[in-house]
């Protein structure tokens, strides 16, 4: 068997491109009003809870301060992520990737096989790569895969006029326009952050290897090599 | 193509697809991919909602305590500031092309029409959103009054304000032309409209961002299509900066 589905091989590739996109042409878009706000409106910069940096042009796409051209990326690359995070949480629920690797135990969250998992990582340990995620693990794609990404699409779809009509009481679970541009702003943020940590453990354990399986799938028979 | 700049490594990093990003941006197939990605995204608000679903309306408790003025803000002409002074008193707006009973109506017919009264909340495509009081004439009032003929696709709204040099202008489909909420306001909260906001005619596409709601209005045209307005794509932040036509994303 296959470390790493197929399915799971391609959108995780898809994935990540439309992810890049989106969060490059979104740090334009964000320099096109840089204060966030909560509630329904908030126009007057002496009533955000917070003054964005102004991103730099080589952190954008494009690489200059074009707001139609950010938003064409934007939204044309938001429907390759929606629509792939759609087809993922399907594939996983039916071929039971979700409650083999992703779903955990309420044992999995006491202190102590939490702590064991980071100690199993801690330098100098030799680390079983080819056991089923750990309890770790499991929590922070389970966040990814659940919350955040999610997030981004429901806090998306609810900053557009046009899709709020046809679901006025998403805005209102987000606590209203400007709170939705300000959470789909956070989460963005929160995806970073788990983008930078992600790129460490790989980097930290047999990048190569790692990125290859990623690729051609791997086996989950793999004995130790760490 | 913009200069990068090699500040740090993750600069350099995050520049190689953004540069190529750019230079695909320019080229046919990425566009011709942007203006379908944006089709869908109106066809599907359209397969979601109601054709008519109204946008969210609000209590005048939850009104923000202004309206930005954003675009033109001001309009320094003799003419503008002649037809200020006598209160707009002999302000036309005209509505005409694919009719069949042309009008010009004063600002008195505007608001001896019956009106709709909405409270509802201004989205700019930058970001920021605020929310008023917004009162005038329905759109669809008006264009029964002219007759629209049957070959008219696109409402146009010409405006007595000009910006980098070219006159402001927008269009919208007759979905939006004949929704319930597109109204051509006159009042904002209560009082005539301001000059920042408009005065003394605004349009209100209430589902769609704020550079679709056309201020100044002089002129409400049907047409076929406005490939032959100015540069042909419907709107004046379309042909100078090539914002999205549809404007509900």
């Amino acid at each position: 068997m296959k470390r790493h589905s197929l399915i799971t091989r391609i959108w995780h590739w898809i994935n990540a491109a439309a992810l890049i996109v989106l969060f490059m042409s979104g740090l334009n878009i964000s320099n096109a009003h840089r204060f966030l706000y909560w509630g329904n409106y908030g126009f007057d910069p002496a009533d955000a809870w917070l003054s964005v940096m102004r991103f730099p042009a080589w952190a954008t796409i494009p690489q200059r301060y074009d707001l139609a051209e950010a938003r064409d990326w934007h939204n044309t690359s938001a429907w390759v992520f929606a629509v792939g995070l759609l087809i993922m949480w399907i594939a996983s629920l039916i071929t039971k990737h979700f409650w083999r690797d992703i779903a955990t135990s309420p044992r999995d969250w006491s202190p102590v096989s939490l702590i064991k998992a980071i100690k199993e990582h801690l330098p100098g340990r030799s680390t079983p790569h080819d056991r089923p995620y750990n309890p770790v693990q499991r929590i922070a794609y389970g966040a990814v895969l659940g919350i955040f990404l999610p997030m981004m699409v429901f806090s998306g779809l609810a900053i557009s006029p046009g899709f709020e009509v046809s679901a006025p009481w998403l805005v209102d679970i987000l606590g209203g326009r400007q709170s939705a541009r300000s959470l789909h702003f956070i989460f963005a943020w929160a995806l970073f952050a788990f983008f930078v940590v992600h790129l460490a453990m790989v980097l930290a354990s047999k990048p190569l290897t790692q990125i290859a399986r990623m690729i051609t799938g791997g086996s989950r028979e793999e004995s130790h090599d760490a | 193509m913009p200069e990068i700049k090699r500040r740090a490594l993750l600069a350099g990093l995050a520049a190689l697809p953004a540069a190529a990003c750019t230079e695909l941006a320019e080229t046919g197939p990425a566009g011709d991919l942007f203006d379908a990605a944006e089709n869908w995204h109106r066809t599907a608000h359209r397969a979601l909602a109601n054709r008519q679903a109204l946008a969210p309306e609000y209590t005048p408790e939850e009104r923000s305590p202004d309206i930005r003025g954003n675009g033109t803000r001001t309009i320094e002409t003799p003419e503008y500031r002649a037809a200020q002074a006598e209160g707009f008193a002999n302000w036309r707006l005209s509505v005409s092309g694919l009719v069949q009973n042309p009008l010009s109506l004063t600002m008195a017919d505007m608001r001896a029409l019956p009106q709709r009264t909405q409270i509802t909340r201004h989205d700019c495509v930058e970001g920021w959103s605020a929310i008023a009081e917004w009162s005038g004439p329905q759109l669809s009032d008006l264009l029964d009054m002219a007759k629209v003929s049957e070959e008219a696709n696109f409402i146009v709204f010409r405006c007595a304000d000009v910006l980098y040099d070219r006159d402001y202008y927008e269009s919208v489909d007759m979905v939006d032309a004949y929704h319930p909420q597109t109204i051509i306001a006159h009042e904002l909260n209560g009082a005539p409209l301001p000059e920042k906001n408009g005065a003394p005619l605004r349009v209100r596409i209430e589902r769609q961002l704020g550079y679709k709601h056309a201020k100044y209005l002089t002129a409400i045209e049907a047409v076929a299509s406005f490939e032959d307005i100015y540069a042909g794509k419907g709107g004046f932040w379309e042909d100078v900066g090539d914002y999205q036509w549809y404007a509900g994303i």
